[in-house]
């Protein structure tokens, strides 16, 4: 059979209405030129640097690497990027060369909501018109970041259909887009979907990697003998491992979220629990039924409540190169409190199950070893849901 | 056996070819639209195998794939349903589905052609499964002698001679941008569309994507070669629920005279 492009083994492709095929292939076209452009480079290296406030930190963790016992630890600190995540990092990449290509209007998916807010920020800074989509449950658990778009002068659109959560926010975007093509660009916000987003994102976040090498070789002067980041659709995780695929001693770990546990149907750990399918664009595993029905998942985060996983982590998992584990919402609810009590670091909660997953990791290493934990997000937006969740009623 | 059957459907006059989501809002509701469609002049009938994110379709049409998974409608349920209408309703006009591709590919597409075979499906149309992507299933279908009906829209432009080109069964020709959905307008230039398609292929065209009405229907049969309709008789069955086969029937009645008008 022959392979159609944008493929990671078997993963990938582009399995999208024939109203959007010209469209991905403008994108992919412009994208093939605007990547090799001195001058996009240097507007972009800009915005990364003057705007978004990279190279982000590497901040050893002495505290927690004392408590724990193992490993020496080390974090990525994401959070600390404009916005308070690593989704800027995409959104400013594909905002420019949204515009490159004379688009004026940016449209976007948001779970959390933080892709969302990074999506919104770089419409209002180069001027473009922007529409969210966000699950109306999601909304309701976000409703601080909704009011962030609207004040960032974007329209939020609240998702009702399905579960009213990320999936179905997706789907909208692309229904969207197939209504509006000619103005608008579909700022997708994670290494999936069709081809070329999943390469698209994944270039833009592989800054997180590249950075992580180069702070690594001068605090250390050795790479990490892990990296460890949290897994929905992929985007921070591939970002913090890219760099490394080609350094086999580097160990490729995502946190991917397990809900209530893989062991019952409220669940997001597609890896641990999907099958391969084809959905949203691309082939992959996806959390689904017997008959190929998409499953209702369930995570505490938001940002990691989607029943597929992006292409090439798929591809990752099976040749064996990165390792995919599974964090339920308790341990990642402990995780949070961890970290903010240990390091003064309040993790997005996404974030905290690669911090959950650390916890255990590390003490199983020697303390000649070094592990990364990439914080791809701040935790302020989750104080509320967090503390409900431990039974104390906070109004924002 | 399939193709020839597919286009027999076209052969005599313009056609018209309603859609309709099989459970919506239960199998023996579906088996009574079938039939009406069939008895008032339907020339070949899309089957809707429903799916939980079906990302191409409008409110409407999501509405009632969720109304009828909700009723407990499975891939194999589906199959039955047609067997029913082929066996014992004597359904002979051509039988296409209309799902997403991993409906398919979930079965298992060796398997679900076979079965499209056994009950006597002539077609399928998978609005995921562009041309770049149709290697997917297209073996498999040749094989089982399932027509992979192409889809072309109104920003194909440059594809359309490609795409044409490999069109088997009938082509779907999409009236407009976005989902599906009734429309009050259809601003799109289908003529100079189905001229492009001409040039390569004599597979017939319908036209589908926002027809409503009987006068919509006769000028995109007038484009083409037929016209094909959804959400409009969606709309009915939501509103009849189990007693929408006569109002089905009168509508596709209307339909089909001004499709051949």
């Amino acid at each position: 059979m022959t392979q159609s492009k944008g493929r990671f083994g078997v993963h990938g492709g582009q399995y999208i209405p024939e109203t959007l095929m010209n469209a991905v292939i403008e994108l992919e076209e412009a994208y093939n030129h605007y990547k090799n452009d001195p001058e996009f480079n240097r507007e972009l290296q800009e915005l990364f640097n003057e705007y978004a406030g990279r190279p982000s930190r590497l901040y050893y963790a002495e505290k927690m690497t004392k408590d724990l016992g193992g490993a020496k630890i080390y974090l990525k600190r994401e959070d600390l990027n404009h916005t308070g995540s690593h989704k800027i990092n995409n959104v400013l990449g594909q905002a420019l060369l949204a515009k490159k290509m004379g688009k004026t209007r940016l449209i976007a998916e948001t779970g959390a909501g933080q892709h969302g807010v990074a999506t919104a920020t770089a419409a209002a800074l180069l001027g473009m018109e922007c529409v969210v989509f966000m699950g109306e449950e999601d909304t309701k658990r976000q409703a601080l970041n909704v009011y962030r778009m609207r004040l960032l002068g974007s329209e939020v659109i609240p998702v009702k259909s399905g579960t009213a959560t990320l999936k179905d926010a997706v789907s909208e975007a692309m229904r969207e887009w197939t209504n509006r093509i000619d103005d608008t660009h579909y700022c997708l916000g994670s290494v999936m979907g069709p081809h070329p987003f999943p390469t698209i994102v994944r270039d833009f976040q592989s800054v997180i990697s590249k950075e992580i090498k180069e702070q690594m070789l001068e605090k250390e002067g050795r790479l990490p003998d892990a990296v460890i980041a949290c897994v929905g659709g992929g985007s921070n995780a591939i970002g913090t491992f890219y760099n490394f695929i080609e350094d086999k001693e580097v160990a490729l770990i995502g946190c991917e979220a397990a809900g209530r546990g893989i062991d019952t149907f409220e669940t997001a750990a597609t890896i641990n629990t999907g099958r391969l399918g084809i959905f949203h664009g691309m082939k992959s595993y996806f959390c689904q039924d017997e008959y190929g029905q998409i499953a209702p998942v369930y995570s505490i985060s938001a940002g990691l409540d989607y029943p597929g996983i992006g292409p090439e982590h798929a591809n990752l998992h099976d040749s064996g190169r990165a390792q995919y584990v599974a964090i339920t919402d308790d341990e990642a609810v402990d995780a949070f409190e961890y970290l903010s009590r240990t390091e003064g670091i309040i993790p997005a909660i996404e974030s905290a199950h690669a911090v959950a997953y650390a916890r255990k990791y590390a003490p199983t290493l020697s303390e000649d070893k070094i592990i990364v934990i990439t914080i791809s997000g701040r935790g302020d937006k989750d104080c509320a849901a967090i503390a409900r969740y431990r039974g104390e009623d906070i109004t924002e | 056996m399939s193709k020839a059957r597919i286009k027999e459907a076209f052969a005599n006059s313009k056609a018209f070819i309603p859609f309709i989501t099989c459970g919506f809002p239960d199998v023996e509701t579906t088996i009574a639209v079938v039939e009406a469609a069939v008895a008032n002049g339907a020339d070949l009938i899309e089957i809707g195998i429903p799916f939980s994110d079906p990302t191409a379709e409008g409110p409407v049409i999501q509405g009632a794939n969720l109304v009828a998974l909700q009723g407990g409608i499975t891939t194999d349920k589906v199959f039955d349903t047609v067997k029913i209408l082929r066996e014992e309703k004597g359904i002979k006009i051509p039988l296409v589905f209309m799902t997403y591709a991993n409906v398919v590919y979930s079965y298992g597409a060796e398997k679900f052609m076979t079965k499209c075979s056994e009950i006597g499906i002539d077609g399928i149309i998978l609005p995921d499964l562009p041309f770049e992507e149709k290697a997917e299933f297209s073996d498999v279908c040749d094989k089982y002698d399932v027509a992979l009906i192409s889809l072309i829209a109104p920003t194909s432009e440059s594809r359309i001679a490609m795409i044409a080109k490999e069109a088997d069964g009938f082509i779907y020709v999409v009236s407009s941008l976005g989902v599906t959905g009734t429309r009050s307008e259809i601003t799109t230039n289908l003529g100079s569309i189905v001229a492009k398609i001409r040039e390569v292929t004599d597979v017939p065209c319908a036209i589908g994507f926002g027809i409503s009405n009987p006068e919509q229907a006769k000028k995109m049969a007038g484009f083409s070669d037929g016209a094909i309709v959804g959400s409009a008789i969606i709309k009915i069955i939501d509103k009849y629920g189990k007693d929408s086969a006569g109002p089905v029937g009168e509508y596709v009645k209307s339909m089909k005279e001004a499709v051949v008008s």
